[in-house]
């Protein structure tokens, strides 16, 4: 594939806006966004985006609402939470016929709604970097943890390694922290098996990431769950041929033994699935959980745990819709 | 004979009130609450609803004031047991106590400060409506009869289901009691745990997660045939007929999770893991459910 002038990164929330202000500020490369809102578009146009925090930079960018005015690009990001993607990419299907599709969601498998829409080739993701969106025009960098890619499927399916490099040598050009790996698989899973059991059970017991979550030491300490549930996740990965990068309950009981960002507290770190439980806004289990659930039910496993968690946060969802 | 309710909240006093109109039942009451305490000895104990009449009987919120009694009933929540036999165990000292509590594990815990135990199983509900009143919302049956770890006689479970009976609370007798006792405490864990978590009312979770429940109420099944207990009716069919006659009604637990109120968890899913855990038999969906009510309680104390 030929090398990346023009990008297109789909949504501008926190991540996206990362993206939009890192990318386009880059001298040699035309950035577009697609958005949903008129009025986003406009201001994009007429201000551009600031970043600030971690970077102090700028980005001119040429936005709208209609994909078809953003012209031809070489590289589309869809930067949408998991619950938007579906609709974000029937609105460009038909467009694009020259770029490769990256994404950057939570969970694993959204790849197939883009698969669904188009022959893009497509560039698997996940990010752990963090900003906070001031406003349509001004992103706040705050964790500069990197962005994991990785080729999805096989040829043509994906673009191939050498353009995932290129990829990845544009985002780390551009002052945000990129690796890219011939197999996602193993880093994938190990994230997604971590995420599957504290964001589900955070979600259903409205208990932020906090020790507790490692107690194991009697019967009714919820590190006991937290663990058998993991233990399931990576039972089904080994099943699929993945050998995880990391241990997931490892990776919970070295998160919870870390001090709070503000010195001497606890670490309390409120799950994105806690926090849309919170607001009664719709999660992303499909798509973390569910990826897990379906993933078992290829290799004809049982699932329980996960089984059970997805339910719940589905029945949970469900309560919001009920009148008193 | 001297009877002594523990515990007289709503269904300690459906059975303090139904005993308290027969001439040769002297009945007391103990209970912390002393609002209670003190508008049923100034005005008598009165029920409404399905029940509509005024009995006088002897409250006490300190027990040592309670003269010794034949028979006690404890009505008490669950987590409340331990403290409450505590208080009131030189009340029994040659007396037998009837549990008519939710879950499992409390005939066990009277056991250590009783001589002899009675195994209950109750369907009647009610609720406070000012000190000294309580709602009876349903009628229904209790079944009593000897608890086989320490148990009552015969005699003296037939002795207390005639006096209830003949006071209008339907009460039976029986050898075995267990069968009864596992059945309510298997739908309760199939309705009450998994409400507590999805907050969704009895027949809406019967639409949402119904396999779920299956699931859980399988692994106390389970349980129920390791003990040798042949069940009295099938659970799965009682949730079916919960979500006919009860669609909207959260169960208690739900109900205990809105009001940021301690559940019965232990007693019901969490008692049968660990019955089942006990006899090697596992119940992992039971046991997750508990862990994870227990998580939610102390969720409450994190926030401001």
């Amino acid at each position: 594939m030929r090398e990346i002038k023009r990008v297109c990164v789909v949504g501008a929330g926190a991540i996206g806006s990362l993206l939009v202000g890192h990318i386009g500020a880059l001298p040699d490369i035309s950035m577009t966004v697609l958005v949903r809102r008129e009025s986003h578009a406009r201001d994009l146009n007429e201000n551009g985006l600031k970043v600030t925090g971690k970077s102090d930079l700028t980005a001119r960018v040429l936005a709208s609402t209609d994909p078809t005015e953003l012209g031809d690009v070489d590289l589309v990001i869809i930067a949408t939470k998991t619950t938007a993607v579906e609709a974000s990419v029937s609105k460009f299907k038909g467009c694009f016929p020259n770029a490769a599709v990256m994404m950057i969601q939570n969970g694993m498998g959204c790849e197939r709604l883009v698969r669904e829409n188009g022959s893009w080739p497509i560039i698997a993701g996940l990010t752990f970097m963090s900003g906070v969106r001031k406003s349509d025009m001004h992103v706040d960098y705050e964790l500069d943890t990197p962005t994991w890619i990785g080729p999805w499927g096989v040829e043509p399916e994906n673009p191939g390694y050498a353009y995932i490099k290129q990829v990845e040598a544009l985002i780390n050009r551009s002052g945000l922290i990129c690796e890219a790996y011939e197999d996602l698989r193993p880093v994938q899973w190990s994230k997604l098996i971590f995420n599957s059991a504290v964001n589900t059970i955070g979600a259903v017991t409205n208990t932020p990431h906090v020790p507790f979550y490692a107690d194991t030491e009697n019967l009714s300490d919820l590190g006991n769950l937290v663990r058998d549930m993991m233990a399931e996740g990576v039972a089904i990965a080994h099943a699929h041929g993945v050998e995880l990068s990391s241990d997931p309950w490892a990776m919970n009981c070295k998160a919870v033994s870390q001090g709070g960002s503000h010195g001497s507290d606890v670490y309390a770190h409120i799950t994105s699935m806690l926090d849309d439980v919170r607001h009664k806004s719709y999660t992303e289990v499909d798509w973390i959980t569910g990826s897990i659930v379906r993933a078992a039910h290829d290799v004809g496993l049982p699932a329980p745990y996960h089984e059970t968690l997805y339910r719940l946060v589905k029945g949970l969802e469900k309560s919001w819709t009920i009148k008193e | 004979m001297k009877v002594c309710i523990i515990g007289c909240g709503a269904i300690g006093s459906l059975f303090a009130a139904h005993l308290g109109r027969l001439d040769d039942v002297e009945v007391w009451a103990y209970d912390p609450y002393e609002a209670h305490v003190d508008a049923i000895n100034k005005n008598g104990l009165r029920l409404t609803g399905e029940s509509d009449f005024t009995v006088q009987i002897n409250a006490r919120s300190n027990a040592a004031d309670i003269p010794p009694c034949e028979l006690g009933i404890i009505a008490s929540k669950t987590l409340h047991t331990r403290a409450a036999m505590e208080s009131v165990a030189h009340i029994f000292v040659d007396g037998a106590v009837c549990s008519v509590q939710n879950g499992v594990g409390s005939e066990e815990i009277i056991a250590e400060y009783v001589p002899r135990v009675i195994m209950g199983t109750t369907f009647p509900a009610g609720h406070i409506t000012e000190p000294g009143v309580c709602n009876q919302d349903t009628k229904g049956l209790t079944t009593i009869g000897p608890f086989d770890g320490k148990p009552a006689t015969q005699a003296e479970c037939d002795r207390l289901a005639e006096a209830l009976s003949r006071g209008g609370h339907e009460t039976e007798s029986i050898a075995d009691p267990r069968g009864a006792m596992w059945t309510k405490v298997i739908f309760n864990c199939a309705s009450n745990g998994l409400a507590a978590l999805t907050r969704l009312p009895h027949g809406i979770n019967c639409e949402q997660v119904r396999d779920l429940m299956s699931a859980v109420a399988q692994e106390g099944v389970a349980v129920a045939h390791a003990l040798g207990v042949a069940l009295e009716k099938d659970p799965e069919a009682m949730i079916d007929y919960g979500k006919e006659v009860a669609y909207l009604h959260k169960p208690s637990m739900l109900q205990d999770v809105e009001a940021k109120r301690i559940t019965e968890i232990d007693s019901i899913n969490g008692g049968v893991a660990a019955m089942g855990e006990g006899l090697g038999v596992p119940c992992p969906l039971n046991r997750a459910i508990s862990d994870m009510v227990k998580a939610l309680e102390f969720s409450w104390t994190l926030e401001e």
